[in-house]
């Protein structure tokens, strides 16, 4: 069991540690007493079942949501208790990819991916635009989609233009919620790619919300399951198949999951 | 900052430049300008960077369109010292980037000025078009509704009338009480002059009860309603919950017009009453208090100024002001378009809308009436 224990050595270099984190809504408390780790350099895979929790999970150690109880630190420093300035400071450590893309809807594609270049650093607009284009590039977007509106986008490349949002400043940590839901396999298959090219060029640590099994097992090195309002388990894909709980059988044994595995028995 | 960069002659004629340190996006624009000092030449350009010791997708970007203008131009250009994983962050930048536009270009300005000029003019006529075909589809439903061919949802209407009616009360009631002060004071300094004090209470009883107390519950009504029922449709429209209520077999306009209309129209004529009434209150306040006319005196006097036929076309504007602002609204709202922006000009444009029509009615109304001989 405590291999698939989610919390790391205190003395490991992590890149985000939460500790006994309580949420709720009015009476319904959502996460009760949580731990997690997320090692610096690494992509760590979030699973759960649809509404356990994953993207308030998310929303609450980068401090949209407020905690009940418990500490949430980003690099070492705590996140929940930090004062403005500091906290400014930890954004530029950070970028955000939310489930709906929330995309600034009166700017454009190009706009937006410029916003925090705009937010942090003093660039001339020239280089703006080239590392705008280089973005669109990278997440697979065609350069005429620049000038587009969000409202103007289909499902999949609002995700994309909100990933090269994400990716603008390349940030030492990537909170990404089900980057891949809503894209073809093809363009699933290609940012599988990027992030792998991306974690091994930059160092990137990532914390990923997917119910893609394909992105689980190509990309991530550990997985955490969360349910009844812990994590049930974390590891290698290989742990948790068997790993003995029913939802996490059924996650990664039923058919869908030894597809995914490529398991045939 | 972190960063470092030098140009270097080759034997053959070509160029070398060595990039040290980090080249992350907190330089790029220093390496992208340094970058670019050295023109392209023959035979070509090797790009070193085995000193550099961090390499961001920022920084790739300028090595790459460095490595671009070079090719450009016909020459060869070549990364040395580059892990393999960086050469393919590098490589995986490299398309015909056609430069990047933020927004669709504009063009000629005097062109496109013009252009401007005949889009509005289009556009209006677009805008008074479509709010006529809207007009005409809220009253055919509110028609079938009211022979009963169409369901009325009273569970909105009576949702609505608390919104647009029961909260404002408050603060109409408050506003029509100072009105009716503010009328009273400054009419008895005027007629004081003449020694004609008491007609203060012809003063307020008509004007409150035919004309200001109406225009002005009718102008707050649509600053509070008006304005709420554009930015609600115009974000279920964004989020697509109008499209949604119509595949799911519902009609947006029996849905959400017909209760507002309804319900804007019940309520700014109880509204109308009710303020009509504040007014009079504090009107009859200042009479006793600086007149030292007594409440009952006061109301004796207000049965006689107060004519049946000012009642009633108070009570009649009241209701036709609430069909204009719940429909201004909700028309609005259904123009909303794309992104947020949208949702805040349609909603200020309801509210200007409103009111201005219904300045525009209550002249009409105000001639029409003295014409069919009710001054
Ligand atoms: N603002 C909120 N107010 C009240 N309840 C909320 C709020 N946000 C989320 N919840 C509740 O919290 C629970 C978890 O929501 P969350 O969005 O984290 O689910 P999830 O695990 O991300 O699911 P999915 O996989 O479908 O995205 C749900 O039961 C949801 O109803
Ligand atoms: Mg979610």
């Amino acid at each position: 069991m405590a291999a698939l224990s989610a919390t790391l050595p205190d003395d490991a270099d992590v890149a985000v540690r939460v500790r006994g984190l309580v949420t709720g809504f009015g009476d319904h408390v959502l996460h009760d007493h949580l731990d997690l780790d997320v090692a610096r350099g690494e992509i760590l895979g979030l699973v759960g079942g649809s509404g356990s929790g994953k993207s308030v999970l998310m929303r609450t150690i980068i401090g949209l949501n407020p905690a009940r109880a418990g500490s949430v630190s980003i690099f070492g420093q705590d996140a929940l208790a930090a004062d403005p300035e500091a906290q400014r400071a930890l954004r530029r450590q950070w970028g955000v990819l939310f489930q709906e893309g929330a995309l600034f809807s009166g700017l454009t594609v190009a706009e937006n991916i410029e916003v925090p270049m705009r937010e942090f650093l003093a660039l001339p607009d020239a280089v703006m635009d080239g590392l705008a284009a280089a973005r669109l590039r990278q997440v697979g977007l065609p350069a005429e989609s620049c000038t587009k509106f969000p409202s103007e986008l289909s499902g999949g490349m609002k995700k994309r233009a909100g990933l090269a949002r994400a990716l603008a400043l390349d940030p030492p940590l990537l909170f990404l919620d089900e980057p891949t839901a809503g894209l073809d396999p093809i363009s699933a298959a290609a940012f599988d790619n990027l992030i792998k090219l991306l974690k091994d060029t930059l160092g990137l640590t990532l914390f990923l919300i997917t119910h893609d099994l394909d992105t689980l097992i190509a990309i991530c090195d550990r997985v955490a399951v969360l349910g009844d309002g812990k994590v049930l388990a974390c590891g290698t894909v290989d742990q948790l198949r068997a790993f003995d709980h029913p939802w996490v059988q059924e996650y990664f044994g039923g058919p869908r999951g030894r597809a995914a595995t490529g398991d045939s028995t | 900052m972190g960063s470092s960069i030098s140009w270097q002659e080759t034997g053959d004629g070509g160029a070398r430049v060595v990039l040290s340190g980090r080249l992350t996006i907190d330089d790029v624009a220093t390496l992208a300008d340094a970058l670019a000092t050295v023109a392209p030449r023959a035979p070509g350009l090797s790009v070193d960077l085995s000193a550099a010791t961090a390499i961001d997708t920022a920084g790739a970007w300028a090595i790459n369109s460095l490595i671009n203008r070079w090719n450009d131009a016909g020459h060869t250009a070549e990364v040395q010292g580059a892990a393999p994983d960086i050469v393919r962050l590098i490589r995986a930048l490299t398309v015909p980037p056609p430069p990047v536009k933020r927004r669709a270009d504009r063009g000629n300005p005097v062109f496109a000025r013009l252009e401007q000029i005949g889009r509005a003019v289009v556009h209006q006529a677009d805008n008074a078009g479509g709010f006529l075909a809207f007009l005409g589809q809220t009253l055919v439903v509110l028609a079938l509704t009211l022979i009963g061919r169409r369901r009325l949802r009273w569970h909105a209407v009576a949702h609505q009338g608390e919104a647009i009616g029961v909260n404002a009360l408050g603060i109409i009631g408050l506003l029509l009480f100072l009105v009716g002060l503010v009328v009273a004071q400054q009419g008895a300094v005027q007629l004081r002059q003449f020694g004609a004090e008491v007609f203060t209470v012809n003063l307020i009883g008509r004007a409150t009860t035919r004309e200001l107390g109406i225009l002005l519950t009718a102008i707050m009504v649509a600053g509070r309603s008006g304005s709420a029922f554009a930015a609600q449709i115009g974000s279920m429209k964004l989020n697509q919950e109008i499209d949604a209520l119509r595949t799911i077999g519902l009609d947006p306009i029996e849905v959400l017009v017909v209760p507002r209309v309804i319900a804007c129209s019940l309520m700014l004529l109880g509204l109308a009453f009710y303020g009509g009434m504040c007014a009079l209150i504090a009107g009859g306040l200042f009479a006793w208090s600086e007149l030292a006319m007594p409440p009952a005196a006061y109301i004796t006097r207000l049965q006689e100024v107060i004519l049946v036929s000012d009642f009633a076309i108070g009570m009649i504007k009241a209701p036709v002001f609430g069909f204009i602002i719940a429909i201004m609204g909700c028309f609005h709202g259904f123009q909303v378009t794309g992104n947020a922006e949208s949702v805040g000009s349609r909603t200020t444009q309801a509210v200007v809308e409103a009111i201005f029509v219904v300045i525009v009615f209550d002249a009409f109304f105000a001639f029409f009436f003295s014409a069919m001989g009710y001054n």
